[in-house]
């Protein structure tokens, strides 16, 4: 396992400022430092977790991997459509963070949903024909890559805009303190939605108002093309939340139980006293932005880097070395998993296109008078 | 029925709603301690508790936001802008969350929420404070768009908006919450959206006419009353849904049609109106539809400026002579 670098050791000119008159922030160092600290070997975990959770946790995290290859392959082939965002490298986020709460709790992330999607209970069936723009989708094939819906997993959406969930996640946390609720609201977003204003104003109401939301700062360390340190003036986000003196964290999101271990304090915190948390999870996404990405923004050399810490490779051996999985059971497993994306496609490749009519449908839930929307095609 | 004032008509509606369904919270900035920057929120505070009546932050984005998520898990929010001027922050929680999650969510999250406030021409605060963004609203598929002329439809069309399963834009003129009228007192008295109203009856000409221009309509009905002309005042009460229907069967019986709004005339609704009209009505008609709406400049501060920016009764007077060949 090799070191995790920051950025901003890499980055050139952060925390250079000439004569500008800019108070100096957070010295590069203080990133890479932090990173350290936080670097304790997984090893340690493993012993609080019982031996089927971590497979579990394991086996979600080789199936969004392959799922997402898979989703690759069919965009390729010209099967799904519009963007599509890859969840590859950023797996243990989604899956070590939902590990950590109940089925009744409810999750709101960003167009890269694929992985939470399925961390949250919705079948690969489903989101991918979604991805395909089937009927046979979570949202209906309606929403597409980027909107992924689950009402029964209270799954509350990809969202598009980037930054746009976050007040609706403190909505929803604030709806289950109005209710009197135990509920707790995970918000996941990238750190370039930290630039946008509505992160600023939700975690000001949600510590205001004291709502059970806990924000999970995915930071995989580039907003599309353009890397933290060109777009973020002070980059320590975990200290951003003292600005509202929100409890905060930062997190290795290589390691999926560290990400699991600091959700579980904060959903601690957010379900006995409704208070929120912002967790900063440093990560890496190994594909472009979307799979329209070229990439000239970062060299190989970088993200190879990164891959040696890829956390389901980390992760798998954890685990042998614990020896709670051996090789066997692994190439078993990785099968099983092969086999369920599989039929992941084969059900989105038969699932039926959604109906024609569907275009009018789900526009409102109360119907309106006839003749006050136009409801036909205007070529009839 | 008792005469009230607009606000007060509005006041009761929400006061109503919210004790009828617990669901229901109102949220916004001076909604609470201050009773509303222009008392329409006078008194919940005190019978409905700060659960329910929440002062927020100077966050538009944020608290329209808010309230739209926690529209999708259930609750009945009424979020205030203080002026619809500052719902423009707020229009990508409006337009890409709420207008839209619905539909993209395959019909699993509907969200019952009602933003609204004053909107329109205000009194001397220029530019960025009166405005009529109608129109922007009115675009998006997935919102509903109401804005009431008189009292009881402002109690009646709130009190159906706040039940509505849909997201609803409701913009109070904020030159009329002191008009009065007489209201109902009956607390399942509700309109429908959707459904015009036909303020005066006529015969020879019909204005089209809503929120601060209706009564402007009726005034110069009045006075073309004088001149031999007899019109009909329809107020669609609602831009989206539109009553067209309404708005047709009179121009079927009149033949002659004038659209006014105090909104810019670009792209507005009053255009959207003579399209209809003239898709659907043409042979009826005996001369071009007519419209009249605010100019096509940013509001000035200037009184005398102010005052020719927004159309008048003289205009809509002149408009029904025009299209009447008088």
């Amino acid at each position: 396992m090799s070191k995790q670098t920051a950025p901003s050791e890499t980055s050139t000119g952060s925390g250079e400022k000439s004569g500008t008159g800019v108070i100096d922030q957070a010295p590069p160092k203080a990133v890479a430092q932090q990173l350290k600290t936080v670097k304790q070997e997984q090893k340690q975990r493993v012993d609080d977790v019982d031996r089927e959770t971590l497979i579990g946790l394991y086996r979600q995290m080789l199936l969004v991997r392959r799922f997402e290859e898979k989703a690759a392959e069919a965009y390729s082939k010209g099967q799904i459509g519009g963007f599509c965002h890859l969840y590859i490298g950023q797996e243990a986020v989604a899956i070590g963070a939902i590990s950590a709460i109940r089925p009744d709790d409810y999750v709101l992330t960003s167009y890269r949903d694929h992985g939470h999607a399925i961390a949250k209970g919705i079948s690969p069936d489903a989101v991918m024909a979604e991805l395909f723009g089937k009927a046979g989708g979570c949202s209906r094939g309606k929403g597409g890559s980027m909107h992924m819906f689950d009402r029964k997993a209270n799954f509350m959406g990809g969202h598009a805009i980037v930054g746009g969930q976050i007040p609706l996640a403190t909505g929803v946390a604030f709806a289950s303190k109005y209710k009197g609720t135990d509920q707790v609201t995970l918000c996941f977003f990238g750190e370039a939605a930290v630039n946008q204003g509505a992160f600023h104003e939700s975690l000001n109401m949600a510590q205001l108002w004291k709502l059970p939301c806990i924000y999970i700062c995915e930071n995989n360390q580039y907003g599309m093309g353009t890397s933290l340190d060109r777009a973020m003036s002070f980059q320590n986000i975990a200290e951003k939340a003292s600005a509202y003196e929100i409890a905060s964290e930062f997190v290795d999101g290589m390691d999926v139980l560290a990400v699991k271990e600091a959700t579980a304090r904060a959903v601690e915190r957010a379900r006995k006293d409704y208070r929120p948390t912002l967790i900063e999870v440093r990560t890496y996404r190994f594909m472009g932005h979307s799979m329209s990405d070229p990439g000239s923004y970062r060299t190989r050399a970088e993200i190879e880097k990164h891959q040696e810490r890829d956390p389901i490779k980390v992760f798998s051996s954890t685990l042998k070395e614990k020896g709670i999985i051996d090789d066997a059971a692994l190439a078993e497993m990785e099968k099983s998993v092969r086999e369920e994306v599989e039929q992941a496609l084969r059900f989105a490749e038969e699932s039926p296109q959604p109906d024609s009519e569907e275009l009018f449908t789900n526009v409102y839930a109360n119907p309106i008078a006839p003749g006050s929307q136009r409801t036909k095609l205007s070529n009839e | 029925m008792a005469v009230i004032t607009m606000r007060e008509a509005l006041n009761q509606a929400i006061r109503e709603e919210m004790l009828r369904d617990p669901d229901v919270f109102l949220m916004g900035e001076e909604v609470a301690e201050y009773q509303g920057a222009y008392k329409v929120t006078k008194g919940l505070l005190e019978q409905l508790g700060p659960k329910r009546v929440i002062d927020t932050p100077i966050t538009e984005l944020g608290f329209a936001g808010l309230g739209v998520g926690a529209a999708m898990v259930g609750l009945r929010p009424i979020i205030e802008f203080m002026t619809f001027n500052f719902s423009i922050l707020a229009t990508d929680q409006i337009i890409n969350s709420a207008a839209k999650m619905l539909y993209m969510s395959g019909g699993q999250f509907n969200i019952p929420i009602v933003f609204r406030g004053p909107g329109g021409s205000a009194f001397q605060v220029s530019s960025q404070h009166s405005q009529a963004l109608e129109s922007w609203f009115a675009y998006f598929p997935g919102l509903k768009v109401v804005m009431p002329s008189t009292p009881a439809d402002a109690k009646g069309l709130l009190k159906t908006s706040i039940r509505d399963d849909d997201p609803v834009i409701f913009i109070e003129q904020e030159r009329m919450y002191g008009n009065k009228g007489e209201v109902s007192e009956d607390p399942e008295f509700t309109i429908p959206l959707g459904l015009a109203d036909i303020k005066r009856e006529g015969a020879d000409a019909t204005i089209v006419a809503r929120s601060l221009m209706v009564p402007l309509a009726l005034k110069a009905a009045e006075e073309l009353e004088k001149q031999g002309v007899s019109c009909e005042v329809i107020d669609p009460r609602t831009i989206r849904p539109l009553d067209i229907d309404t708005i047709l069967e009179s121009v079927k019986k009149t033949n002659r049609v004038v659209v006014a709004e105090e909104s810019h005339p670009f792209c507005g609704v009053a255009a959207e109106i003579s399209l209809e009209i003239m898709e659907r009505a043409f042979d009826y008609l005996d001369a071009p539809v007519k419209r009249v709406s605010g100019v096509d400049v940013p509001m000035p501060y200037a009184k005398n400026l102010e005052e020719l920016a927004i159309p008048g009764v003289d205009q809509l007077v002149a408009a029904v002579r025009e299209v009447s060949y008088m």
